[in-house]
C-alpha cells in the first residue's frame, strides 16, 4: 500500500481515537487507560511478522523476546482491565459481605 | 500482496478496537468493550500465524518457536494480571505498557537490521527511528514508574544536580542522532546501524531522565502519557512493516491516550508541562520545620465513635492508605452502622484518590459500596461546611489546603476536598509522615482536628466495635 494511503489511515485514526473517548467520565479513566494499553499490545502481530522472516539468530532471538513482551502486554492488559471492570457490576447483591 | 481474507480480518480487528474504546468510555458497556478489544486482538494474532506466507514471499518461518513464545508471554501476562492486588494495579498497567513499548522498539530494530530490505525509503527509515526512540523512552520510563509506585525507590521527585541541563543535552543528542540516522546514508545507501544502537542507548537513558523528576501524585499522568507514546510507536512500527492494523490500533491508542492524559492533568488542575517539569522549578521544598514540636490532638477509637455517632452528617474521605490496609469492607460496615442510626453519610471521592484517576471507585466497588454513595469532588465540596465530621482515612495530599494557599507547594493548584471547612475532622493515619507528595498538611495541626494513629483497618475495626457498644 502506498505511503499516502497509510498516511490517510493514520490521520483518520487520530480523529476516531480522539472522538471515541471524548465523553468518558472520570470514574473510567483508569480502566480506559488500561484497556487502551492492552490494545497497543497488538504490536504482537508485528513481532510475529518480523520473527517469521528472521534470517540470523540475532534477529530470531530479538524477535522471540519481542513476542514474549508483546504477549505480556496484550493478554495481561485485557485481563487486568476485565478485573477492574468486574467491580462495576450494575447491582451488587444486597448485604453480601466477607 | 497480502491475501484479501487477511486484510478483511484486520479490518474486523480494527473495528473491534474502535468499538472497544467506545465501550470503555461508559460504565454500562465498559466490560463488553474490553472483551471486544480482546476478541480483536485474538483475531489479529491468529491471523498473523498464517499470514507471512504471501506477504513476505515465503512461508512464515520458526512458527513453532513463535507459538511457544506467544504462549509464554500470554501465560506470564495472565498470571501477573490475575495475581496483582487491586491496590497495585497502577504499577501493573505501567509495567504492561513498558514491555509493549519495548516490543515495538525491538520490532523496528529487527526490521532495520534485516538486510533483506535495502530499499528502505526515507519515510520508513524515519518511522523506524521514531519507533525505536519513543518505544525505548516508554520502556525505561514505565519501568521507572513501576519502581516508584511499587516503592522500590523513593516516590518523591528526584532532581539530579544540573538535571535540567543534562536532560536538555541528552534530548538534543537523542534527536541529533535520530536526524543523522535518517539523513546520513553510506555509499551503498544504507543507514548506519552503529547510530541506531547509539540512538537506542540514548533513548533508554532519556526515558529515565524524563520520569525521575516526576513525583508522587503526578505519576499516574505519566503512565497515561507513556501509554500514548507506546501507541504512537506501535503505529510507526506498523508503517515500517506496511501493516494497516498496527497503524490503526497504535494511532487509536496514541490519540485517545493523549486526550486522556490531558483530561487527567485537568483533573489535577495543572497543565501537563507543569507535571513533567515542575520539579525543576520548585524550590528545594524543606518540610524540615519544627514539626515534631507542634501540638496535635490525638483521639482514642472511643472518642471517634462518639463523635461519629452523635453527628448528623458525616463525610468519609477515603485515600490510598485505606486501600493498602484492605479496610474497604470495614469502612463500609462502619458506614452502614452509622446510616442505621439515621446519620447521613457520603463518600467524597477525589478524582485522583488512590493512585490513579478512578482507582478509588474501583477499590470501593470491590467492597460492594453502593455507587450512589460515592460523590465526586465538585458535588460534595459545598457540603463540607454543614458537615459535622469529616473522616479522612488514609488520605492526605487530596485534603491538603497547601494546594490552595501555598504557591510554593508542589501540589499548588490541584483542586482539593475542603475537609478543613467541616466542624470536626478526624484523620486515621499510620504516622505523622507526610503523604505521597511529601508535603506537610496544616489541617493536622488544626484544633478541630483529631488524629487516630494506627493501621487503618485496626483503627476502623476498633471504631466499629465502639460504635456498636454505644
Amino acid at each position: 500500500m502506498d505511503a499516502i494511503a497509510l498516511l490517510t489511515i493514520f490521520v483518520l485514526s487520530i480523529f476516531v481515537g480522539m472522538e471515541v473517548v471524548s465523553k468518558v467520565s472520570a470514574v473510567l479513566h483508569t480502566p480506559l487507560m488500561s484497556g487502551a494499553n492492552a490494545i497497543h499490545g497488538v504490536v504482537l502481530v508485528g513481532a510475529i511478522l518480523v520473527t517469521g522472516k528472521a534470517n540470523t539468530s540475532l534477529e530470531l532471538g530479538l524477535g522471540l523476546a519481542a513476542i514474549v513482551l508483546a504477549a505480556i502486554n496484550m493478554v495481561g492488559g485485557f485481563v487486568v482491565t476485565d478485573r477492574m471492570l468486574e467491580m462495576f457490576k450494575p447491582k451488587p447483591k444486597e448485604g453480601e459481605s466477607k | 500482496m497480502t491475501p484479501t481474507w487477511v486484510r478483511l480480518a484486520e479490518l474486523a480487528a480494527s473495528v473491534l478496537f474502535i468499538l472497544a474504546l467506545k465501550g470503555l468510555s461508559s460504565p454500562k458497556t465498559a466490560r463488553r468493550g474490553n472483551l471486544l478489544g480482546a476478541t480483536g486482538a485474538t483475531v489479529a494474532t491468529v491471523v498473523a500465524f498464517f499470514y507471512g506466507e504471501k506477504f513476505y514471499g515465503g512461508p512464515i518461518q520458526h512458527l513453532p518457536l513463535i507459538i511457544i513464545a506467544t504462549a509464554i508471554g500470554s501465560v506470564i501476562g495472565w498470571i501477573a494480571a490475575k495475581r496483582v492486588q487491586m491496590t497495585q494495579m497502577p504499577q501493573m498497567v505501567a509495567l504492561f505498557n513498558g514491555v509493549g513499548g519495548g516490543a515495538a522498539a525491538v520490532v523496528s530494530t529487527i526490521e532495520f537490521l534485516s538486510a533483506g530490505d535495502p530499499a528502505q525509503t526515507r519515510a520508513a527509515l524515519a518511522a523506524t527511528v521514531f519507533t525505536v526512540m519513543v518505544g525505548s523512552v516508554s520502556f525505561t520510563g514505565s519501568i521507572l514508574t513501576f519502581m516508584k509506585l511499587q516503592e522500590l525507590m523513593t516516590s518523591r521527585p528526584v532532581v539530579i544536580p544540573a538535571g535540567r541541563y543534562i536532560t536538555s543535552l541528552m534530548g538534543l543528542l537523542t534527536v541529533g542522532s535520530a536526524v543523522v540516522l535518517v539523513t546520513w546514508l553510506d555509499s551503498a545507501g544504507n543507514a548506519s546501524s552503529t547510530f541506531l544502537f547509539i540512538l537506542l542507548g540514548l533513548s533508554l537513558v532519556m526515558g529515565l531522565l524524563l520520569v525521575l523528576p516526576v513525583g508522587g501524585a503526578d505519576v499516574p499522568i505519566v503512565i497515561s502519557l507513556l501509554n500514548a507514546f507506546t501507541g504512537l510507536s506501535v503505529a510507526a512500527s506498523g508503517y515500517v512493516l506496511g501493516n494497516v492494523l498496527l497503524i490503526v490500533a497504535g494511532t487509536l491508542v496514541g490519540a485517545s491516550g493523549t486526550l486522556l492524559t490531558r483530561m487527567m492533568a485537568q483533573a489535577m488542575g495543572r497543565p501537563l508541562t507543569n507535571t513533567l517539569f515542575g520539579a525543576f522549578k520548585a524550590k528545594a521544598a524543606t518540610s524540615a520545620g519544627p514539626t515534631e514540636e507542634r501540638p496535635i490532638k490525638s483521639a482514642s477509637p472511643e472518642d471517634v465513635a462518639i463523635m461519629l455517632a452523635y453527628a448528623r452528617k458525616v463525610i468519609i474521605v477515603p485515600g490510598y492508605g485505606l486501600a493498602v490496609a484492605q479496610a474497604q469492607n470495614t469502612i463500609r460496615e462502619l458506614v452502614e452502622l452509622l446510616q442505621a442510626k439515621g446519620i447521613v453519610v457520603d463518600y467524597a471521592i477525589h478524582p485522583v484518590a488512590g493512585r490513579m484517576p478512578g482507582h478509588m471507585n474501583v477499590l470501593l466497588a470491590e467492597a460492594n459500596v453502593p455507587y450512589e454513595q460515592l460523590k465526586e469532588m465538585d458535588e460534595i465540596n459545598p457540603e463540607f461546611a454543614e458537615t459535622d465530621v469529616a473522616l479522612v482515612v488514609g488520605a492526605n495530599d487530596v485534603v491538603n489546603p497547601a494546594a490552595r494557599n501555598d504557591p510554593s507547594a508542589p501540589i499548588y493548584g490541584m483542586p482539593i476536598l475542603n475537609v478543613d471547612q467541616a466542624h470536626q475532622v478526624v484523620f486515621l493515619k499510620r504516622s505523622m509522615r507526610p503523604g505521597f507528595a511529601g508535603i506537610e498538611n496544616e489541617v493536622l495541626f488544626d484544633p478541630r482536628t483529631s488524629l487516630l494513629f494506627g493501621d487503618a483497618k485496626d483503627s476502623l475495626t476498633k471504631v466499629v466495635s465502639a460504635v456498636k457498644s454505644l
